[in-house]
């Protein structure tokens, strides 16, 4: 019997155990170590965060479907990885400490045979000075969307400003809060969710509500934008984004890095080096993503957290990571098979994984201070990649080690994305959009890098029925329902 | 003055992009259309989603 431990039970490694125990059987046993109780469908956090859904409408129970599934569920983080074992044993290991269970605090060591670290990111706030409190956690000053109690948070503040605004101007920002962040799409929903709310509310003319991030251009995305047939014509998503904000009254502050935040303030500085403050009366700034901060240790118990991790807390894998100019970027150098170069029974997917480099053109302020966002890794790639992870780990054990292992580059794999520009049955909207490849392959689609034909968005309410209809299934999908295979991550 | 257009004037940036017209921005919410723009996205997402597994 071989062992499988899936380390984070978010939207990778969630799909990944759910398909190896599928394939696997009782055969086989595959371990979840996640410190969250409850799944996440995380997108709709945006509707939680302007009082559109409650956490209930986003949230379910791990333990019961773990158990269904004949998955064994620890309630706990992972915060070491022994991938040699220990002096007097050659098995590898991990080492968790229990966040639930009733055996909060405590500490175990687990031993795998196969490891799938599907972490996803640390929301770094305290990169930040004021962002943060301090402590790794979210500051009194600004509001997030990133988990559903922020979103809930978030939705409690929200609701002051709009009563405020029934009598009085009031500022609301949004966008990310530091020059290196990424998931500018979910700041982008939020935004809009706001101005269309507060439009229902009766209270947008006392609202200014302002947009900073640190894309060079709207509409990059962390994907260096992308370019879609319209109307006969091939055009940026500079366009569509820049043509949304001004039709939406929503103006725009790009290539800031968010130097400091205040009760009431940021500073910033811009990629032209100068700097500036904006003030607020609600924010919504994104934390900049890290790793989660695993330590790995060889098998004399020296630490190599270095040898395994990139330095941003990420695992290294397959991908080329040789430092080299922007102009030499390759398709090539993302990682097709997820596993860590040094230790071939251990993989990483979903935002876990440490990208080769940026997507979007790297970005410098005159003063040294890189202004540009990180690649993001949204949830069809990590529910994808986990897939194909999984589906590789269960050959080598039933094949044996050198089975072939499955693909799931970013330079060849497309996305499917849903923003929501506000809810409403018959009145929401949504820009539903798809870019084909996610990493743009300049030697096979010279131009624009990327296959105009599978390459499109349109803002409408057809994308917020999409945006609805996918809540519902990706969330009966991860409650293992009848039918949830046959649902495309 | 169109109700569209009033943005334009509010900056330089809002100048130098493209707002949509009345009939554009009605589209986006007439249930019909959105019906026929449904199912086209949709076949569109699946041709993306299965080239990409
Ligand atoms: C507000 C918001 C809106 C978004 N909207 C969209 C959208 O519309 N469409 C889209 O495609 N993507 C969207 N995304 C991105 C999407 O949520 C991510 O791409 C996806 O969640 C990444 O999956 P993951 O499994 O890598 O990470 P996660 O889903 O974050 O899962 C990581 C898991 O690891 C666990 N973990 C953390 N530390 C440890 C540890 N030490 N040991 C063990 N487990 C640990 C965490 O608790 C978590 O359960 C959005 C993101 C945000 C924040």
């Amino acid at each position: 019997m071989a062992r499988l431990v899936v380390m984070g039970g978010g939207v990778s490694g969630h799909t990944a155990a759910t398909f190896a125990k599928k394939w696997l059987g009782d055969e086989h046993e595959v371990v979840v170590v996640t410190p969250n109780s409850q799944w996440n469908w995380i997108p709709s956090n945006i509707w939680v965060g302007v009082g559109q859904m409650t956490k209930e409408d986003v949230v379910f129970p791990l333990a019961p479907v773990y158990e269904k599934a004949g998955i064994d569920y620890r309630q706990a983080k992972a915060v070491s990885i022994h991938p040699e074992g220990k002096t007097d044993s050659d098995t590898p290991y991990i080492t968790i400490e229990y966040t639930g269970q009733g055996k909060e605090g405590q500490t175990e060591e687990i031993t795998y045979d196969y490891l799938i670290n599907a972490t996803g990111p640390k929301l770094n706030f305290d990169a930040t000075p004021g962002l943060g409190d301090g402590k790794g956690q979210l500051g009194e000053h600004t509001v997030s969307v990133c988990t559903a109690d922020h979103a809930m948070h978030a939705n409690l503040e929200l609701q002051k400003i709009f009563e405020k605004a029934k009598t009085q101007k009031q500022k609301i920002l949004v966008g990310t809060g530091h020059g290196m962040c990424t998931c500018q799409g979910a700041a982008f929903e939020y935004i809009f969710n706001i101005e269309h709310e507060a439009k229902k509310a009766g209270v947008r003319d006392n609202l200014e509500i302002k947009w900073i991030s640190n894309e060079s251009f709207l509409g990059d995305f962390g994907m260096g934008g992308l370019h879609m047939k319209v109307g006969g014509y091939v055009v940026s998503s500079k366009l569509f984004a820049e043509s949304l904000f001004a039709e939406r009254d929503v103006p725009w502050l790009i290539g800031a890095h968010v130097t400091k935040v205040e009760a009431g303030k940021i500073e910033y500085e811009l990629l032209d080096g100068s700097t500036g403050e904006e003030e607020f009366d609600f924010a919504m700034l994104i934390p900049p993503f890290a790793g989660v901060g695993l330590k790995a240790y060889d098998k004399n118990g020296e630490d190599m957290t270095d040898k395994i991790f990139a330095p941003n807390g990420f695992m290294k894998v397959d991908a080329d990571y040789t430092a080299k100019p922007y102009e030499e970027w390759k398709a090539s150098d993302w990682p097709r098979t997820y596993q860590n170069p040094d230790y071939k029974n251990m993989f990483a997917c979903g935002i876990a994984f440490a990208p080769p480099h940026l997507i979007s053109k790297p970005m410098k302020s005159p003063n040294g201070t890189p202004i540009n966002p990180t690649p993001p890794r949204t949830g069809m790639p990590a529910g994808i990649i986990g897939k194909a992870v999984a589906h590789s780990i269960c050959d080598m054990i039933k094949e044996g080690e050198n089975a072939h292992l499955h693909e799931a580059s970013m330079a060849e794999m497309g996305a499917a994305c849903v923003a929501s520009a506000g809810k409403g049955a018959f009145d929401g909207t949504a820009a539903a959009m798809t870019v084909y490849p996610v990493v743009p392959d300049f030697e096979k689609y010279p131009g624009t890098g990327r296959d105009t034909d599978y390459t499109f968005g349109e803002i409408g309410l057809a994308g917020h029925w999409i945006k609805h209809i996918l809540h519902h299934m990706f969330i009966y999908k991860a409650k293992l329902k009848p039918g949830w295979t046959l649902i495309p991550e | 003055m169109r109700e569209e257009e009033i943005n334009f004037a509010k900056s330089d940036s809002f100048n130098l992009t493209m707002i949509p017209g009345a009939f554009a921005r009605k589209l986006r919410t007439c249930i019909i259309w959105q019906f026929i723009r449904f199912v086209v996205i949709n076949i569109k997402m699946l041709v993306v989603v299965s080239k990409s597994h």
